[in-house]
């Protein structure tokens, strides 16, 4: 006999229980600590911290650890916990010519002022698993420091008036993503919050898109640079910049080409992506992305997939599509019984149509 | 109640941006006002519009019922109703009768609404006119030019294949005589319930960013045609439990023969109906 269900409460507590088991696994084995994740885990913390909107590497390590290493789960814990923390003001634009650079590199120019700078990268690592955790050796001093500052690539173009002029005065107040909706059409400071925001995966596969013709960009990646960026906010009762820290960040400026239209002359145009820490994957891709979402802008014909805005924007948070599409999980029972209705109410006309003709067509052979 | 966080969870401020947005929706039936929705600690599509409702409208002395498929003891209701229990204390009950604010996923509940209720609808899809037409902007300007020929002729299509209206719930309505809307994905069954309710109905899609509202004793239309009348679900059955022959039923297996029986979906209201015939 059927009894309504009861007990949901108790269902969800006990699953809770196991949850708590199986991620924290056997007791025999220490529990990892906050420093272990923070430091070897630090790609992972950055991308947390990156789609999480949040620059704070304990919270995210905490969140990584509490989500045994489901990032877009961790991105989420993040997420939920920002809400609740009061906003005091907003830094001064940081200022990445100002970067002390840990990794630098050029795919346009054999040598650029500074010089090429690989840093701690995994390009060349040649991936083979390396079954003894190998202890790092000592690194090696090297014979002259590098410069302070470096200039960026795209400058050097710039004084060529090859590549379009951006003037850093002129882009307007950008919005809060966080605290406005998304409206459309969104303007390009708006599309690039989201985008820093959106989920790696799906900007990485926007960004293929675009180089296998859905969309052309002929990019070329101008410069990368990772390394550290003073944080300067200008609090009101003061009056003065002060600095209240530095971020690690990695930037990427893509060159694009580009043959004039929407009463441009021809010259290269800029596609940019920003992200916290060392996420160049994810800079790129947003660069790449960004760029074929100027296509409005720029008059270029406008048909595939990444150059739409409202296609690219409305589908590259990580934390709103998990939702959605999991909800589905959740009982649809009522509207399933409406279909179940709607269903038999059609299979039941499609039957009596299909004898109706062959009653007809038994009668026309008769 | 946890003491870590704000009363309701949400800070007063994005409360204050709740209500302003929510006084534009009253005053604008049927209206999609964008808001600042905020990252909840629940996932997107599983509440969270009607989660900032929610925490929007609860004082202390609210009574909350929260509801999916009808039912208070669905897990995703007895996860929402915990989430407030947990960072508002309020008082929550199953009875549709004792609360104060309901907040609900698919369903109007049986027992008539009062003046002093709130409905508070969780809408996966704000935009009626989404499946027929994917631009956000031009959604916009249909609304705004009250251009609702897509739906008109979307349904006059269903009646030319089939001889009916082929949609069962998410059925779209007109509000007030102006703005197209989605009752969310209630059967059409509950979308009588909508017009001239006496209880405030207050819709949030977190995900999608847009709250509406449908005041008391608004006037709400389903869509029709003139020879083809709007219709909601009928049984040939009445509910096993309490025998109720005019509530919305689900149809539950029982064995492994496939054998059928139907209950209310509305379980408090079958609940009561039991209770007073055992008396």
């Amino acid at each position: 006999m059927y009894v309504a269900v009861k007990g949901g409460e108790q269902a969800i507590t006990r699953s809770l229980q196991l949850l708590a088991e199986a991620r924290r696994g056997d007791l025999a084995t220490p529990e990892l600590t906050l420093d272990q994740i923070r430091q070897q885990l630090r790609l992972g913390v950055a991308r947390v911290m990156q789609e999480g909107s949040l620059y704070d590497e304990e919270l995210a390590s905490m969140a990584i650890r509490q989500a045994a290493g489901d990032m877009l789960e961790a991105i989420f814990l993040l997420r939920a916990y920002r809400t609740t923390l009061p906003r005091f003001g907003y830094t001064q634009p940081l200022d990445t010519n100002a970067m002390r650079v840990h990794r630098r590199v050029s795919g346009t120019f054999k040598d650029v002022p500074g010089g090429q700078v690989l840093g701690p990268t995994y390009d060349y690592t040649q991936r083979l698993l390396e079954f003894e955790s190998a202890a790092p050796g000592e690194p090696v001093e090297a014979t002259e420091p590098l410069p302070d500052a470096m200039p960026r690539v795209l400058d050097l173009l710039d004084a060529e008036a090859l590549i379009e002029r951006i003037d850093a005065g002129s882009d307007p107040e950008p919005i809060d993503l966080t605290r406005e909706p998304l409206m459309f059409p969104a303007d390009r400071a708006t599309r690039l919050q989201n985008l820093a925001r959106g989920d790696e995966g799906f900007l990485l596969g926007m960004a293929y898109s675009t180089q296998r013709g859905y969309a052309e960009s002929h990019p070329f990646a101008g410069e990368i640079r990772m390394g550290e960026v003073d944080v300067l906010i200008c609090p009101e009762e003061l009056g003065f910049t002060i600095e209240i820290g530095s971020v690690t960040l990695t930037e990427c400026q893509m060159i694009n080409q580009f043959h004039g239209g929407n009463g441009l002359p021809p010259q290269f145009t800029r596609g940019y992506g920003l992200c916290m820490g060392e996420g160049e994957r994810k800079a790129m891709s947003m660069a790449l992305v960004d760029r074929t979402l100027r296509c409005d802008e720029l008059g270029e014909p406008s048909y595939a997939p990444a150059q739409n805005q409202e296609f690219v924007l409305s589908h590259s948070d990580s934390v709103e599509a998990s939702g959605f599409v999991q909800h589905l999980k959740l009982p649809h029972y009522v509207d399933f019984q409406a279909e179940l209705s709607l269903l038999r109410t059609l299979s039941a006309q499609h039957a009596n149509r299909a004898r109706d003709e062959e009653a007809a067509t038994q009668e026309i052979s008769s | 109640m946890t003491s870590n966080y704000n009363f309701a969870f949400l800070d007063e401020n994005t409360k204050r941006m709740l209500r302003r947005a929510l006084l534009k929706a009253v005053a604008i039936p049927g209206y999609q006002v964008p808001f600042g929705s905020r990252e909840m600690p629940l996932p997107y599509g599983w509440g969270t519009g009607g989660i900032q409702l929610t925490a929007a409208l609860l004082g202390p002395d609210d009574v909350l019922k929260v509801i999916d498929q009808g039912a208070d003891d669905t897990t995703n209701a007895v996860n929402i109703r915990r989430f407030f229990a947990r960072v508002a204390g309020v008082t929550t009950t199953d009875r549709t009768t004792e609360a104060s604010v309901i907040q609900t996923r698919h369903r109007i509940p049986e027992t008539p609404l009062r003046e002093d209720q709130i409905l508070v609808f969780q809408v996966p899809e704000p935009e009626p006119l989404r499946t027929l037409e994917p631009r956000e902007a031009e959604t916009r300007t249909l609304h705004a030019l009250a251009d609702y020929g897509l739906m008109h002729v979307k349904l006059y299509e269903d009646i030319a294949q089939y001889g009916h209206i082929a949609t069962s719930y998410d059925y779209p309505v007109l509000v007030d005589g102006r703005f197209l809307t989605s009752p969310s994905p209630i059967p059409k069954f509950d979308n009588p319930k909508l017009d001239h309710s006496p209880a405030l109905m207050l819709f949030g899609a977190g995900r999608e960013k847009r709250l509406y509202a449908i005041p008391p004793y608004t006037r709400v239309e389903s869509l029709a045609f003139e020879d083809h009348p709007f219709e909601i679900q009928r049984w040939e059955h009445q509910c096993e439990l309490c025998g109720a022959d005019e509530s919305y039923l689900d149809e539950v297996i029982v064995d492994d023969h496939g054998s059928r029986m139907f209950v209310c979906s509305d379980t408090d209201y079958c609940g009561q109906r039991c209770a007073e015939q055992a008396a």
